[in-house]
């Protein structure tokens, strides 16, 4: 990998201000980023660590909210934040251990990978994306493969999520790497019912809306057994063709929806 | 090149390394710590997990740098004070937990952090926390067996396959 200068700030401010510097790009866990660098599909020429930050770190749950500091880790989630059942479930089943005790839920969502977990969650909680400039809307956030709203130099800061009456996720690994092959991730409130998809669409994580219309109706599996997922921009590579990942979708929503 | 100070395996150490140096590289060639194995450097095989602040990290995926003042303990300082083998390595040789070897560091890492956060462990939880590291000799029944003796538990019923 290619050399880089490392500073560690141990405030947002002095972080915003680090990132400002030329090829500057932030660092958190590093579970991703590393490996890219590793690979030299990634060469900054400063890395600025989150990891530092107080103020970034931590699991708050108040008022039907669960908010999450952006640089605490898998693992802190999974054994924090009780409030929201189905999110620590998502989290303690993320990479293996020794990921989920450096990969933050930040690196995670600011990375959108296109079979992460964390994506799903997010957007079938309608959750809110908090930066150091403002908040953004799960539903405005993410914007394609690894790209969401974030401006250059923007940093998450933390993450709300309005706990559901009912979620949960299922996803169907890919059995060496561990992503979701396909994941569905399923949140029933008042409103209705959302259900986020992630592994399988080429524009990454998406929102199956004809399942959410038929759960909203019936909040059932069965319900679901004459839908068919469309195959339209699913992701066909060696580890499925699209209309395998379509059946994924249906059946990993559908066992999401029997956790929930 | 950035001087950054660790406790390792109780020691104080510092030295001085660039930012790119990876705490793996660290251990290996800086402090010539070399049980701890690099297989992959991709972050897949968990050949070359350490203890960092306790908790199970893959060393070829951490920065030296970004680790400085954590306290970091290695396959090396696994013996016991008279040099004897620890409880999790000495249940790696009873249950002949491994083959050519090049994964059993890791292996014994990661198995000790699961005790430490798991006394007891089914067989099921053994299996799931490994998840990350990968033994190519394929001798997963024995390192399971030996990882469920380590936590005191009657193996005499598992077979090796």
């Amino acid at each position: 990998m290619h050399n880089f200068e490392f500073v560690k700030p141990s405030s947002i401010a002095d972080a915003v201000a680090a990132l400002r510097q030329e090829d500057a790009q932030a660092l958190s866990g590093g579970q991703t980023l590393m490996p890219t660098m590793k690979q030299r599909l990634a060469a900054p020429s400063v890395l600025v660590s989150l990891t530092g930050i107080a103020e970034m770190k931590g699991i708050r749950a108040s008022g039907g909210v669960v908010e999450i500091g952006a640089a605490t880790t898998h693992a802190e989630v999974a054994a924090g934040a009780g409030a929201y059942p189905a999110l620590t479930a998502l989290a303690g089943n993320i990479g293996d251990p020794a990921v989920r005790n450096r990969g933050t839920i930040g690196g995670s969502l600011a990375n959108n990978d296109p079979a992460a977990d964390y994506p799903a969650a997010a957007l079938a909680s309608g959750a809110t994306i908090v930066t150091n400039a403002r908040e953004i809307a799960a539903d405005d956030f993410f914007q394609g493969l690894f790209t969401t709203a974030l401006e250059e130099g923007e940093i998450i800061t933390a993450v709300r999520f309005p706990v559901p009456e009912r979620a949960a996720y299922a996803k169907f690994q890919q059995p060496a790497s561990r992503f979701a092959l396909t994941g569905a991730f399923v949140a029933k409130t008042s409103a209705g019912v959302r259900v986020a998809i992630t592994g399988a669409g080429e524009d990454g994580v998406f929102r199956w809306t004809d399942a959410e219309a038929a759960l909203s109706g019936n909040f059932s599996a069965a319900v679901l057994n004459g839908l068919a997922a469309p195959e339209d921009g699913l992701i066909g590579d060696l580890h499925g063709t699209p209309a395998y990942r379509a059946n994924l979708v249906k059946v990993m929503t559908q066992r999401a929806v029997a956790a929930a | 090149m950035t001087k950054v100070t660790m406790t390792v395996n109780g020691a104080t150490v510092s030295g001085e390394v660039e930012g790119r140096t990876l705490l793996s590289s660290f251990l290996r060639e800086g402090l010539a710590l070399t049980g701890t194995h690099v297989g992959c450097d991709t972050s897949q095989c968990g050949a070359c997990v350490v203890h960092v602040d306790g908790k199970a990290v893959k060393s070829c995926t951490a920065f030296a740098v970004d680790l400085d003042g954590a306290s970091v303990t290695t396959i090396e300082g696994m013996a016991n004070a008279d040099g004897s083998l620890g409880v999790v390595q000495q249940a790696f040789q009873d249950h002949h937990g491994l083959q050519c070897g090049f994964c059993t560091p890791g292996m014994v890492m990661s198995a000790a952090a699961l005790l430490a956060e798991n006394s007891k462990p089914t067989e099921a939880e053994v299996r799931h926390y490994l998840e990350g590291n990968i033994c190519r000799c394929t001798g997963y029944h024995n390192i399971i067996k030996a990882v469920l003796a380590a936590s005191g538990q009657d193996v005499s019923g598992i077979a090796a396959e």
